[in-house]
């Protein structure tokens, strides 16, 4: 294997997780204002827990945590040994 | 079709942008044969432990098992839970250590060096059929979700995926994979792991989806003393010998798109480690595919759920479970992340199999049979001119697939064909040291011979199915396990009595290859909570609850 430092595979696993994270949150943003999306079980289930209706939010907020989580140390770490 | 905005787009272009960057960033730190082939053994044994996993979790692991579930049930779930894990402990505990320590680049090479080349040159050809034939099919099933989800063109959509591949695998070799496999680890868990939250949530919960399931779909062993009282039609032998003994075993222990991520750890004790790492995600998977194959089958037979399977010239279409759910609970923005997911599991299932067949070609055919003294640079050439040709080869044998009315039956009988006579030969050559080159070769000649003979017996009508399953009521699942358990047995038999009667290898050339022969490899020192015998252990005590808690 080449000499030359690599950036860790975590640092990847993060930069895909923050960066899909936000896309998919700031989607749930926006159904807050503007309540369009209708997938067939909001549709046949009205009566339904909101969060189905917008899962987007909370689960992007997820995702996104867990990338920051992956990514930040990955990149401190790359830092310190370069 | 489902309804596709340009945010879910976005996501999916992103997926595709963001492999192809890291083949280009992860090339150039990969110059020699072992960097391309090997990764350059250096991983740990997470990084190593998730690409095993990950290589495995293929097209017919997402769409595959989730529909089987629709369509079995429960019983599914043993293709998880004794199915894998104590294959994969045994691969830990037992087998790690010879193939780590010898030092080889693949299966085949073992098999050189512990008996003879033509055993190792049947295999491998056998085995690069395999990887060839396997990844047509991912590229087949990816290409189906495209253009029955997406409405893409049948042809662009393989190609395109055939062509991301490509690029990614040639310029990284093993590490591009493992990188992506890893990376598609992640995508699956958090782009489907939310279709089963959301169907738990809507249904009720655990016990209300259990409460509307009948015994015969719903327990995994008590209904296992006669084949008529479960979904599949099998009994717990069939299940226990077929499936949980030599389909198991052969696939874990001896399949090279597995063992190779393990031997890309850095240092024995990563590589005992990396399948008992696995061990932990492959038992927590069920709750993606088993508990999605469930709700889809509890919500499909309430009409007022409006949930439907696809159907296509009258014929229901188990396989499109998965993907429905995902067209029922994922608004604008997830449908990307669920699409990509998918897509991430084909890819990282294709690239598995080509970067194993890369190796196997250049290091078992190759090498071996054609050009045996070139250089490391030109080794690393043929391995990179390997993965196009086997990527294009993929595409002829994703048409061939395309062309079959089952998948699962094709793929079945492929690893019933390698895998379980290779177990047979494995195992008696890692442990009695009188198996001789002759008794191994015809062993494998006749296990496979007959494994396909069976096949196509069966399937031409030319002999009743339930001869080879002992029950007159068995499903073709049933066939495949106890197929594979005929195959198992008539290789280890012919092994045995062709050794009786032919010259074994020296014993001082047995060295480190057979268990007997072998001094006990030294491992690097940890405390004794992360020994992998110990967190092994660990495993098997889920195992057990697991099963108990679904008898």
């Amino acid at each position: 294997m080449s000499e030359k430092k690599m950036l860790s595979i975590w640092f990847f696993v993060g930069l895909m997780l923050t960066v899909l994270g936000l896309m998919v949150t700031l989607t749930g943003v926006n159904y807050l204002f503007h309540p369009q999306n209708q997938t067939p079980v909001t549709l046949v289930h009205q009566h339904l827990w909101w969060g189905l209706r917008n899962p987007n939010l909370w689960w992007g907020a997820i995702m996104l945590v867990g990338g920051l989580l992956f990514l930040i140390p990955a990149y401190i770490h790359y830092r310190a040994e370069r | 079709m489902l309804h596709i905005s340009w945010v879910d787009w976005s996501v999916i272009a992103l997926y595709f942008v963001f492999v192809i960057g890291i083949g280009i960033y992860l090339r150039k730190f990969t110059s020699t044969g072992e960097d391309f082939f090997l990764a350059g053994r250096r991983n740990s044994s997470w990084i190593a432990g998730l690409a095993f996993l990950s290589a495995n979790m293929g097209a017919l692991e997402l769409l595959g098992m989730t529909g089987n579930t629709f369509e079995y049930g429960m019983y599914v779930a043993h293709f998880y839970w004794i199915g894998a894990i104590p294959a994969m402990l045994f691969l830990a505990v037992y087998m790690m250590p010879f193939y780590y320590s010898s030092k080889i680049h693949s299966v085949p090479g073992y098999l050189k060096l512990r008996f003879d080349e033509k055993t190792r040159v049947l295999n491998a050809i056998s085995f690069a059929l395999m990887t060839l034939l396997v990844s047509g099919i991912n590229l087949y099933a990816m290409a189906l979700v495209l253009r029955t989800f997406l409405g893409w063109n049948w042809d662009a959509c393989m190609w395109a995926s055939a062509v991301t591949v490509a690029a990614y695998v040639t310029m990284g070799g093993l590490m591009s994979a493992i990188f992506t496999e890893i990376i598609q680890f992640f995508l699956i868990w958090f782009g489907l792991m939310l279709a089963s939250i959301m169907g738990l949530i809507e249904i009720g919960g655990w016990k209300a989806i259990f409460a509307r399931i009948p015994d015969s779909m719903g327990k995994l062993w008590s209904t296992s003393a006669d084949p008529s009282l479960n979904g599949m039609h099998v009994t717990w032998m069939g299940i226990v010998l077929g499936l949980g003994f030599v389909l198991s075993f052969g696939y874990w222990t001896t399949d090279f798109l597995v063992v190779q991520r393990a031997l890309s750890a850095k240092n024995l004790r990563s590589a005992r480690m990396t399948p008992v790492i696995a061990s932990f995600f492959k038992m927590a998977l069920p709750f993606i595919v088993i508990m999605g194959g469930l709700i889809a089958w509890v919500l499909a037979r309430d009409p007022s759920s409006g949930f439907k399977l696809l159907v296509d010239n009258g014929q229901v279409r188990y396989d499109s479970a998965l993907p429905m759910l995902l067209a029922r609970y994922y608004p604008e923005g997830l449908i990307g992340l669920g699409v990509t997911a998918l897509l991430a599991g084909f890819m990282a299932g294709q690239a598995g199999n080509i970067s194993a067949f890369n190796t196997v070609w250049t290091y078992d055919i190759y090498k071996s049979v054609i050009k045996k003294n070139a250089s490391d640079k030109h080794y690393v050439w043929m391995g990179r001119v390997a993965t196009i040709a086997g990527i294009l080869i993929s595409i002829v044998t994703a048409y061939w697939a395309k062309s079959f009315p089952s998948i699962m039956d094709y793929m079945q009988a492929i690893f019933s064909w390698v895998n379980a006579p290779l177990f047979a030969t494995m195992l008696l050559g890692m442990f009695v040291v009188w198996i001789t080159p002759n008794g191994a070769f015809w062993g494998l000649v006749a296990g496979m011979v007959s494994s396909f003979t069976l096949f196509i017996l069966v399937k031409f009508d030319l002999i009743s199915r339930s001869l080879i399953t002992l029950s007159n009521n068995a499903s073709p699942m049933a066939a495949n396990f106890w197929r594979a358990w005929w195959a198992w047995l008539i290789c280890f038999s012919v092994t045995i009595i062709v050794s009786f009667f032919t010259k074994p290898r020296p014993r001082e050339e047995l060295v480190g290859l057979v268990k007997r022969m072998t001094p006990i490899a030294k491992e690097e020192d940890a405390p004794f909570y992360k020994k992998p015998a110990v967190v092994a252990v660990f495993s098997l005590i889920i195992l057990v609850v697991l099963n108990l808690l679904f008898w």
